[in-house]
């Protein structure tokens, strides 16, 4: 009990001096995460609406595939990711390992599924509202599946969400291909498992406190600006 | 000692932070931003993610190399002790990655690192032998100790022989907890075992449990479950969350624990950055690292000496 | 093409709704698509058959009515017509000289209005653009359906916070815009209250007497005889009677159209 009012004080210390190191820390954490989940994003919420209109063989086990790779384990992807970039890996070459690109890379790849399956399910539901709508105007379905990805946006931002709180949460991946190193690739969870194995876990749950704080943070302004649209657009 | 600052034909460029906003002009940006800025403020952070090149290389002023090394060394704070020091003598900047020690010398064979910093002097010298470095050096050594619960139901304490100290935790079945990682703890604690005569890893999953994790995350697990283990002393001096544990055994010779640097061989890999670690191992085997490596202390104590020239 | 079609509606006047289909315009005369034939068109589900052989024609300038008890199958007969429902077996045949373009020449309105969450406005030029139409016409033409359904004022209001009424309007000002030769309408006003299922109708109305050929389902006798020239009574998937609404009225056939008419509920 001590030690959770103990991680508590810590918390707010850490906030309240604004420590540099932190705050570097807390920056590449964001700058990571949201670059992990816009890239993604980008790729996924077309491929998920895409899966959601378009019947083709193997559709099925596409969608089995993707639901599944929701619950991908991070630390085989970091080791996935560790094996490509690592010198003798097949993308040697490009020397991205243990730097903040290739965590971007890993969380890419985690959150990638996430954002992919839900968006079908999001999509394939309001085909179920707007289909015939849509294909009575006369809409093809490559514009459909833009079309409702604009109408779903209050719900895929819940999605892109998801695959956010994914990426920030997550260390086994980053740890391996990130390795943790100091004012390069350490972020708040490998700052925290450093912490832990340090002794130091008030600050370790501190800095736990942290990142909830931020997650909350995300959350709460996304959800402030999708009540102000919703307001405005109905 | 002092080296350009450039080499030639290495990347420069900026790393992943150069060219956006820092962190105080994002925060007040946000404040105030439109949809509009936000997407604009999220396009920058995207493509500031993804330069052209690697952002591995150098540091914004100048060169920098990765040192894969051990727990042990980074988690004690010892590199935080010696490393500014170095790049103020040096101008290069290193950059840790902790890991066991077995892992950190496969980093070196695949030449995902430039330099090691590790403590198994078999591992390292198959290293060299097979022509994964370049030139090896000794550095500094410490110990290891043996902790254990303050009652000490094995009665081991004071003892100064380690492997019979081992042996009579595991007749008394106490629960005893391994790195079980493959690291240079691990190993010197394998060493220890064999020679009292007992593999311990019978008994794997009763008495003995094996973690597979780092020297901090088996102590928690030691603390907690008030046992026995082997630890460094840098690691164990520096560890916050002893609850219970007590060092019980130190001093025999066979704890002494040997740290070694390694320069990755150019001719395996070359795009290591061999300059720059040599200057590295000169600097930390030289006069200037020795004393860094001696003014270190932990709660009043000396953790790692030199090693004799 | 589409807004010259619109300038020729526009120019001809209010039509008599009972004059025979020639007079009704160019678009809906022998130059476009109509008539449309369903021949022993079949539609089922898992073995199921909603649809049970009909053959009916429509012609040009007429307002159709399909009428029957919720669940007779004239919701998918509608979407048979208008293409959203491939038939298990039969045909459907546009006749007309415009045929094989059918889908570009009709429109539908859906029960519930389905509506983007944009503008009023933007819904209409939305719709514009999938039809190809330049995107400098695009307002324009929206602006001038919308003040055909009475909602110009509206036009910069999200579509999704307009009532019931006003919604089923846009969705009308949507397909007017479209400058369809046919407007298919499922149930138009069954989720609305009398005030503003009035106003609907009176759009439907009035795109008729603009010369837009009418094909509507509805389960209320009372919408029927207001709005009907022709009857098509379905009842458990097949075609019970076709004829003028004035005779179906006054004198229907079939007993199952008599017990329907006298409102029995459905066996």
């Amino acid at each position: 009990m001590n030690e959770l009012a103990q991680a508590f004080k810590m918390a707010l210390a850490l906030i309240l001096t604004g420590d540099s190191d932190l705050l570097e820390i807390v920056w590449l954490t964001m700058q990571v995460s949201i670059s992990a989940v816009a890239v993604a994003s980008l790729a996924a919420l077309p491929l998920g609406g895409a899966l959601a209109l378009f019947s083709f063989p193997g559709r099925r086990t596409l969608i089995i595939l993707l639901n599944s790779l929701m619950g991908l384990p991070p630390v085989v992807v970091g080791l996935l990711v560790y094996l490509l970039l690592s010198r003798q890996g097949p993308l040697g070459e490009w020397g991205l390992l243990f730097t903040p690109t290739a965590m971007v890379i890993a969380q890419c790849i985690l959150v990638f599924p996430i954002v992919a399956a839900l968006t079908r399910q999001v999509v394939e539901d309001l085909w179920g509202e707007y289909g015939e709508q849509l294909r009575s105007l006369g809409a093809s379905r490559l514009r459909s599946v833009a079309t409702l990805l604009l109408e779903g946006r209050f719900a895929l931002s819940t999605v892109v969400l998801a695959g956010f709180g994914r990426a920030i949460a997550e260390v086994g991946a980053v740890l391996i291909v990130g390795g943790n190193i100091a004012h390069l690739t350490r972020v708040m969870t490998t700052a925290i498992a450093l912490e832990t194995s340090r002794g130091e876990l008030s600050l370790a749950l501190g800095l736990g406190i942290l990142l909830i704080g931020l997650s909350v943070s995300v959350n709460g302004a996304a959800y402030l600006l999708r009540e102000y649209s919703g307001w405005r657009h109905g | 000692m002092k080296l350009p600052k450039t080499i030639p034909g290495r990347c420069e460029q900026g790393t992943f932070l150069a060219g956006i906003p820092r962190a105080g002009a994002l925060r007040a940006g946000t404040l105030r931003a439109g949809a509009l800025r936000a997407a604009v403020l999220l396009a920058a952070i995207v493509l500031a993610a993804f330069p052209a090149h690697s952002q591995a290389g150098d540091a914004p002023d100048g060169p920098a190399i990765l040192l894969a090394s051990t727990t042990s060394t980074e988690n004690s704070g010892l590199f935080a002790h010696i490393l500014p020091r170095f790049r103020e003598d040096s101008g290069i900047l290193v950059r840790v990655i902790a890991l066991g020690t077995g892992q950190a010398i496969r980093l070196g064979m695949r030449g995902d690192a430039d330099v090691l910093l590790v403590h198994h002097r078999p591992s390292e010298d198959r290293f060299m032998a097979e022509g994964h470095g370049a030139e090896r050096r000794d550095v500094m050594y410490n110990d290891f100790v043996i902790a254990g619960p303050r009652h000490d139901p094995a009665g081991i304490r004071g003892m100064k022989d380690a492997a019979v100290a081992l042996l009579k935790v595991a007749r008394a079945g106490a629960e005893f907890v391994s790195r079980g990682d493959d690291s240079g703890t691990h190993k010197a604690e394998l060493r220890l075992w064999e020679e009292g005569g007992l593999d311990p890893v019978k008994s794997s999953g009763k008495w003995y449990r094996e973690t597979g994790s780092g020297m901090g995350a088996t102590l928690n697990t030691a603390a907690a479950m008030g046992a026995y283990l082997l630890a460094d002393r840098g690691t164990w001096l520096s560890f916050k969350n002893r609850k219970d544990l007590d060092l019980l055994v130190e001093g025999d010779p066979r704890m002494f624990n040997p740290y070694g640097v390694l320069v990755v061989n150019p001719a395996r890999h070359p795009h290591v950055k061999s300059v720059e670690a040599r200057v590295f191992m000169e600097w930390i085997t030289g006069p200037r690292g020795r004393e860094a490596i001696s003014s270190f202390r932990l709660e009043g104590r000396q953790v790692f000496y030199p090693a004799a020239k | 093409m589409a807004e010259l079609g619109l300038t020729n509606r526009k120019g001809q006047g209010p039509v008599d709704p009972d004059a025979p289909p020639a007079k009704a315009g160019q678009e809906t005369g022998p130059g476009g698509i109509l008539p449309l034939e369903l021949d022993a068109v079949s539609y089922e589900v898992e073995g199921r058959r909603l649809v049970d052989g009909i053959s009916l024609r429509l012609n040009p300038g007429r307002r159709t009515v399909l009428l029957g008890h919720n669940g007779a199958g004239k919701s998918i007969t509608l979407r048979l017509c208008h293409g959203l429902l491939k038939p298990t077996s039969g045909e459907v045949r546009w006749l007309g000289p415009l045929g094989r373009n059918a889908r570009e020449h009709q429109a539908m309105v859906f029960q519930r209005p389905v509506l983007l969450r944009r503008s009023a406005l933007a819904n209409i030029t939305y719709a514009l653009g999938l039809k190809g139409i330049p995107a400098a016409k695009r307002t324009g033409l929206a602006m001038e359906a919308l003040g055909r359904v009475g909602l110009e004022s509206l036009a910069r209001t999200p579509a999704r916070v307009l009532s019931g009424g006003e919604q089923q309007r846009l969705a009308l000002a949507r397909a007017w815009a479209l400058d369809p030769e046919v407007l298919f309408l499922d149930e138009p006003t069954a989720s609305l209250d009398p005030a503003a299922a009035r106003k609907v109708e009176e759009t439907i109305q009035g795109f008729h007497q603009a010369g837009m050929t009418i094909v509507l389902t509805t389960h209320d006798m009372a919408e029927a005889r207001r709005l009907a020239d022709d009857v098509y009574f379905i009842h458990q998937g097949k075609l019970w009677e076709q004829s003028g609404a004035a005779g179906f009225f006054r004198n229907p056939r079939t007993r199952e159209a008599r017990a329907f008419l006298s409102g029995e509920l459905p066996l």
